[in-house]
């Protein structure tokens, strides 16, 4: 509930995933089978994905994805107020890519459900090559409707959309660097805070000196992202990518990330490919967060969702991929076994480790060190293709 | 946006070429010992075949080139394989792999490519008995050898 | 927006008066899976779900490109 919230909302990120590698060719056909999990901060999520992408003719490809999220345990942020749970997230993506001469032309449809959230989302996204196919210019948007409910509350009904533009353009700057500048405007309007988190406010009439009352944010948001990203090959056989990214939304959150990653296979066979990155993240917090509010009703919005919080996140990330030799491979296809493992770590300023009142009570609200944890996220996976 | 539409236009109309016109003379290193010389080959009909070892769709298409060219060779008809690998032994790798009985022409350097204004890869020049390119193909999807079967005997009468 | 919109018209209509510098068959380093931004698009994804979910930002994450555009 509380952790999927989130994920469920960006569930049209699914949709289509890349517009498409570049323009006048189809998506390569493929099959992967992936367990994914997460672990961290007192959650753990796995479970499968699949997907497999066909193509019918020489113009159009079909892709369908099957992904569940399990998710047990509590997060900090409603381990003070909530006890823990399980639940499960299923999602289901469908897609469709057509091509006609150098356009490609695709629409996606994604329905995520879980006991108190249900998320779909339509998308419609174009992509066309330019100068001998140097440069791919796509246009994409979508459309999400969600219903949310509260588990334990039949009385709790409320609804959300969320409607996204993006442009991409790609562009070959030469024959081994190519660079890529991308936009997203998404604007978000309805029931848009988790309806089981609760800000914390100084109370003297409790024992700890503060109490809980419930969130309540704005019913619209809207944010802009701007990044850049190239990959350049190295003299000898690997490459790097650099990506950029920033960000602000009408919360008066901004935020910034880079990103360094390098490939290196070890064979011209592409046998082994190994891969390490580094990635950092940091924001500032939105104008109605904070960590312990004054009063009851201090602010007319109000927010304690540590992503609403003034952070940073630093991933280190290592992988490894393995194509099976052709005598154990499948149908006579590409083969590859795949395992990436990624260590982040979350740095909060401003919000504070509430869970050390649980021994003594010496300490002030407001005095509480500042929470951090690490997560550790696992991707393996079977790949398939031509 | 008119010209918007114009250049997609432009871009859908440019996907076939029609042409008549004298091909362009060159002479390659081949993987058949001597080197081959274009001009030299008035009289037969010539299927010049633009190609990479990284390039997907024209391993796909080698083993139907290899195909054509027993079939109509016959009838004055040759499948020339001009390769435009940076590095020649990767060509010859993948050659291990897919073995061809058509002459393979190596432009390491993209000399030819460029002459020929290769705009797509694969890329399929047809050149006539006279030595006139008369058709040229781009890309290569599943089925277009039903078109380039039907270039190649509407030559081969002529 | 407005500025990328320009730059985009800009470089549609003035498009086919510049010769592509890098050729169809200059293209093997490109062709290379390595210089894909992502090769595994279910992989990619869920990354991005996991700083999605954990993150306030959101949007343009990208990850279209290379290839040898063979067709």
């Amino acid at each position: 509930m509380a952790v999927t919230r989130l994920i469920a909302r960006s569930a049209g990120l699914l949709l289509l995933g890349p517009l498409v590698a570049v323009a006048a060719v189809l998506p390569e056909e493929r099959a992967d089978v992936m367990y994914h999990g997460y672990s961290g901060g007192g959650v753990t999520i796995d479970g499968p994905s699949v997907l497999v992408r066909k193509n019918l003719g020489n113009s159009l490809s079909l892709s369908a994805n099957y992904y569940v999220d399990m998710i047990s345990g509590a997060s900090i942020d409603v381990e003070a107020t909530a006890s823990e749970y399980s639940e499960q997230r299923d999602e289901f993506s469908l897609g469709a890519d057509y091509l006609v001469d150098k356009t490609s032309i695709s629409i996606g449809y994604t329905n995520s459900s879980e006991n108190d959230y249900e998320a779909q989302t339509l998308a419609f996204g174009i992509s066309q090559g330019f100068f001998g196919d140097l440069s791919t210019i796509g246009l994409r948007v979508s459309y999400g409707s969600d219903d949310v409910f509260r588990n334990g509350d039949d009385n709790f009904a409320a609804e959300a959309q969320h409607r996204r533009y993006s442009l991409s353009w790609n562009q070959i700057l030469t024959q081994k660097l190519i660079a890529e500048l991308s936009v997203e405007t998404v604007a978000d309007e309805g029931f848009l805070n988790n309806p089981y988190r609760s800000v914390r406010y100084l109370d003297a009439a409790s024992g700890t000196g503060f109490s809980y009352q419930a969130e309540f944010y704005p019913t619209t948001r809207n944010s802009d992202a701007i990044s850049v990203r190239a990959k350049y090959r190295l003299p000898y056989r690997a490459a790097i990518k650099a990506e950029y990214r920033r960000y602000a939304d009408s919360w008066g959150i901004a935020a910034d990330n880079m990103e360094f990653r390098y490939t290196h296979p070890l064979k011209e066979q592409d046998e082994w490919i190994l891969e390490g990155k580094i990635r950092y993240y940091q924001q500032n917090n939105a104008d109605f967060y904070s960590d312990l509010f004054p009063y009851l009703n201090a602010t007319s919005f109000r927010a304690r969702d540590k992503e609403l919080s003034n952070y940073t996140t630093l991933a280190l990330g290592i992988g490894v991929s393995y194509e099976l030799p052709q005598r154990w491979s499948l149908l006579n296809r590409r083969n590859t076994i795949n395992l990436y493992w990624d260590h982040i770590l979350f740095d909060y300023e401003d919000f504070l480790d509430v869970t050390v009142h649980g021994g003594s009570t010496s300490i002030n609200p407001g005095a509480e060190p500042a929470y951090s944890f690490s997560a550790n996220v696992i991707r393996l996976f079977w790949s398939m293709r031509l | 946006m008119k010209r918007l539409v114009v250049l997609l236009s432009l871009f859908l109309s440019m996907s076939y070429v029609h042409a008549a016109e004298p091909s362009k003379d060159f002479t390659l290193a081949s993987n058949q010992g001597a080197n081959l010389r274009l001009a030299e080959q008035r009289g037969d009909v010539i299927m010049l075949n633009f190609w990479a070892s990284w390039c997907g769709p024209c391993r796909q298409e080698m083993p139907l080139l290899d195909q054509l060219h027993a079939r109509y060779s016959a009838a004055g008809f040759q499948v020339w394989g001009v390769n435009v690998d940076a590095l020649r032994k990767d060509a010859d790798t993948l050659l291990a792999k897919i073995p061809v009985d058509f002459p393979i022409l190596f432009d390491s350097k993209g000399e030819v490519s460029k002459l020929y204004g290769v705009a797509a890869m694969p890329s399929t020049v047809f050149i006539d008995r006279d030595g006139n390119v008369r058709y040229i193909h781009k890309g290569y999807r599943d089925g277009d050898e039903a078109a380039y079967k039907k270039m190649i005997k509407e030559l081969i009468r002529e | 927006m407005r500025a990328l919109m320009l730059v985009c018209t800009l470089v549609l209509t003035t498009g086919c008066t510049i010769t592509p510098w890098v050729a169809p068959y200059e293209r093997q380093y490109l062709a290379d899976p390595i210089m894909g931004f992502e090769q595994d698009p279910v992989a990619a994804r869920y990354m991005n779900h996991v700083y999605e979910a954990r993150e306030a930002a959101r949007g343009a994450e990208g990850g279209s490109g290379g290839g040898c555009g063979c067709n």
